[in-house]
């Protein structure tokens, strides 16, 4: 175990340096946010992608550094609109605390990594959200064998998670809400907070119901843990990028819209091809053969199509890494469609 | 110096040409540039942070922090104490670790790099492996191999060692009994000032009658007498003002009493032992340092080993230890910033990372740990060069 971790770079003297590093750059840089990320990234001919350090289904590394995740396909399917091939994506793994001193300082141009969209966030980092790619909201795992059925019945309880997230403020707001206390152990890097709950250290791991069902396959019996009923918060988790730049910030908002789009129109990977030809003008309006909706983000006008092309629809993407024939087993919920009843809705392409 | 005698005039140089005065002009020109650039550095700083619609300022150390921190030697309330608050207890948790860790690497130092030189075969064999060992291991590594070895070795939350009137161990640290004081507490700590008083008194007095007269006097033990025998007096004559409160069984294990974390414990061995090996190397060149014939002579005189170590050889030995010694003691302190790895609420873990990203104010916040850290570094440094300078050679 220990090793591997250290490769990955665990020194906290490094993640502060990187910060400072970060700081330094803000303070000497002449414009902080360099205006147009598009060129840059053009210029680059890589979309920088600030993921996590490890979470599958939404962004994880197999053995051979290959990104897979809800999370990396939003990466992928901005490459696509731009480059029209979506391997040209970089990823830099990123801790919770790290990840938003490296959006602001420019080391990633895009943040895709299990983000909570927070007002504080969205306002005071000079940072911008615009869409939820996953609704999520915080949840319990603990022990099936200490007979807890709700988390009404965890005062006194040990309670693991990561540093520098909103799973820390919440379980604050929880706890004393009830009238329970709690202690609190947190670290920064979420393999050692596996780590320390598989050893016994608490009594309890709590972050996003999503992160705890992706967590839960690293323990060493997943079986003998249960996740509690209650959800305490609301997580919409969503893409973040700097502010300054509003052209950036509409091509990542609208490469979500487009994947969601897709899925609601019947528009997919296996079909984009043969769509071109429907005569459906929302259908058109998505793929481009119709109207000039691309250059208007600084974009091709088959952007669309790319998407679909590369990656697939919403719909593909959420079944692919989370759903219900992948480990993680997770039902669409609240990322249904809103036509099905789910909370994912596009404003028309038009 | 020249010397110059009365009348006779030095000859004159032109202002500009006068070494002296060259000198200063050049270094209060550089200074002059220096705090000229570190201004338009902030300048700029700020300008940009407010370009990028950065929150800036120190009013975020009066706002509620809002999460909770689980050692705290200083009152610390989740819903109501301030990211100041924050600042400090995760100062304290470091000053904490370092200081008992400063403390244990030095004992454990002294105790390897003398053992290295000891003439027996498997003892010097077994200090010399410690050393090797530890200091050729990433420290970050040893962090967690204490910390996960602890986590292993003691039992679950519910299943705690009850170890009596010590309190109960598990998994989550050592419950320790929590000293809860009565009226009349103050007389037995007006006792134990005195004895401290008194202590020092008789080991002056002890040490000017042995310069004197050559005679002995048993420090220690009066001293020890004093120390434990004068409070004790007081507390009975007090009526037994001191009170322990134990643990009581919650439902996920014990609650309450004095705690002492696994987090805290994980880092403290793995800085204390790890710079201990360090200090032992120190420790046996210091020792290697001071001349043979002063053992000799030593023993010449008819001091058996133990008194020739103690009163010979380490004195003079503290001399070559103690610089380098002082790197160590740094090292450590800031090593302790690791703690983040494992949970433990150090200043960096707490406030330059926890405080951090709830405030998003990277800037403030870096500047202030690093202002802490150069101020701790200093502080050491400072303490040690004293502490060198009286150990320096005295001639007589
Ligand atoms: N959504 C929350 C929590 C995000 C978070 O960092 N969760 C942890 C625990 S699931 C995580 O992603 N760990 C993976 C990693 O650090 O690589 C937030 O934005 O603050």
């Amino acid at each position: 175990m220990p090793l591997e971790k250290i490769r990955k770079g665990a020194w906290a003297m490094k993640s502060i340096l990187k910060g400072l590093v970060g700081v330094s750059v803000l303070a000497l840089s002449a414009g902080a946010a360099s205006a147009a990320t598009l060129d840059d990234v053009k210029s680059r001919d890589a979309l920088k992608c600030g993921v996590s350090q490890g979470l599958p289904g939404f962004s994880n590394p197999d053995s051979d550094g290959n990104w897979s995740g809800l999370d990396v396909d939003l990466c992928k399917a901005v490459a696509a609109a731009i480059f029209d091939d979506a391997s040209k994506v970089e990823y830099v793994p990123l801790s919770a605390k790290e990840r938003f001193t490296a959006l602001q300082s420019g080391e990633v141009d895009l943040l895709s990594r299990n983000t909570t969209w927070t007002m504080s966030r969205d306002t005071q980092l000079g940072l911008n959200f615009s869409v939820v790619n996953y609704y999520d909201g915080q949840g319990f795992m603990v022990r099936s064998s200490m007979g807890i059925s709700s988390a009404l019945q965890l005062s006194g309880a040990a309670i693991c998670t990561n540093t520098g997230t909103t799973t820390e403020l919440n379980v604050a707001d929880y706890f004393r809400a009830n009238n329970m206390d709690y202690e609190l152990v947190a670290f920064e890097k979420a393999d050692e907070v596996v780590a320390a709950y598989d050893a016994g250290r608490c009594d309890v791991y709590t972050t996003d119901q999503s992160g705890i069902y992706a967590q839960r396959l690293k323990l060493t019996n997943p079986d003998e843990h249960k996740v509690l009923p209650e959800v305490i918060s609301k997580e919409p988790l969503g893409p973040a990028v700097r502010q300054g730049d509003d052209q950036w910030l509409n091509i990542v908002k609208w490469v979500h819209f487009a994947m969601v789009e897709a899925e609601e129109s019947g528009v997919t990977q296996g079909n984009a091809e043969e769509m071109k030809g429907s005569d459906n003008p929302n259908i058109k309006r998505l793929l481009g053969t119709e109207g000039e909706f691309g250059t208007a983000i600084g974009l091709e006008n088959d952007w669309g199509y790319r998407i679909i092309k590369h990656v697939g629809n919403y719909g593909e993407a959420f079944a692919r890494n989370v759903g219900p024939d992948t480990p993680l087993k997770i039902a669409r919920g609240q990322n249904a469609l809103w036509s099905n009843g789910g909370l994912q809705y596009a404003p028309p392409i038009r | 110096m020249a010397v110059t005698t009365a009348g006779e005039s030095a000859p004159r140089v032109a202002l500009l040409n006068d070494p002296k005065i060259r000198a200063w002009i050049v270094q209060i020109l550089l200074l002059v540039v220096l705090v000229w650039l570190t201004y338009v550095g902030i300048q700029n700083m700020f300008a940009n942070l407010q370009a990028a619609n950065i929150a800036s300022g120190f009013g975020f150390l009066n706002r509620n922090a809002g999460f909770a921190i689980s050692q705290s030697l200083l009152e610390y309330d989740q819903a109501t104490s301030t990211f100041g608050r924050v600042f400090f207890v995760g100062l304290i948790n470091t000053l904490l670790v370092s200081a008992v860790g400063i403390v244990i690497a030095t004992i454990l130092g002294f105790v390897v790099g003398i053992a290295r030189l000891s003439q027996n075969w498997v003892v010097s064999r077994i200090a010399t492996v410690y050393i090797e060992t530890l200091r050729n291991i990433p420290l970050l590594l040893q962090i967690f191999v204490w910390y996960f070895a602890v986590l292993r070795l003691l039992p679950g939350r519910r299943d705690s060692l009850d170890m009596g009137f010590l309190g109960q161990l598990n998994i989550s640290g050592w419950y320790a009994p929590k000293p809860v004081y009565g009226d009349g507490i103050n007389l037995v700590l007006g006792a134990l000032v005195i004895a401290i008083v008194a202590i020092f008194f008789i080991s002056r007095w002890a040490r000017k009658r042995q310069e004197q007269t050559g005679e002995t006097f048993p420090v220690f033990w009066t001293s020890v007498g004093l120390f434990v025998g004068l409070p004790l007096i007081a507390y009975f004559i007090a009526g037994m003002p001191l009170s322990f409160e134990y643990p009581e069984q919650g439902n996920f294990g014990p609650r309450g009493g004095a705690r002492i974390y696994p987090e805290f414990i994980g880092l403290l061995l793995a800085l204390s032992f790890y710079t201990g090996a360090f200090i032992a190397e120190i420790v046996r060149a210091g020792i290697l340092g001071v001349n043979k014939g002063q053992t000799e002579a030593s023993h010449a005189l008819g001091l058996r080993n133990g008194p020739t170590l103690r009163l010979v050889i380490v004195p003079q030995a503290l001399r070559i230890i103690i610089p380098p010694l002082t790197s160590q003691y740094l090292n450590l302190t800031k090593n302790s910033s690791l703690a983040v790895a494992i949970a433990y609420p150090d200043l960096v873990s707490v406030f330059a990372g926890t405080a951090l990203n709830q405030t998003g104010q990277a800037v403030e916040i870096l500047m202030m740990t690093m202002l802490t850290y150069l101020v701790l570094s200093l502080l050491i440094s400072a303490f040690m060069n004293w502490y060198n300078a009286k150990m320096a050679l005295v001639e007589r």
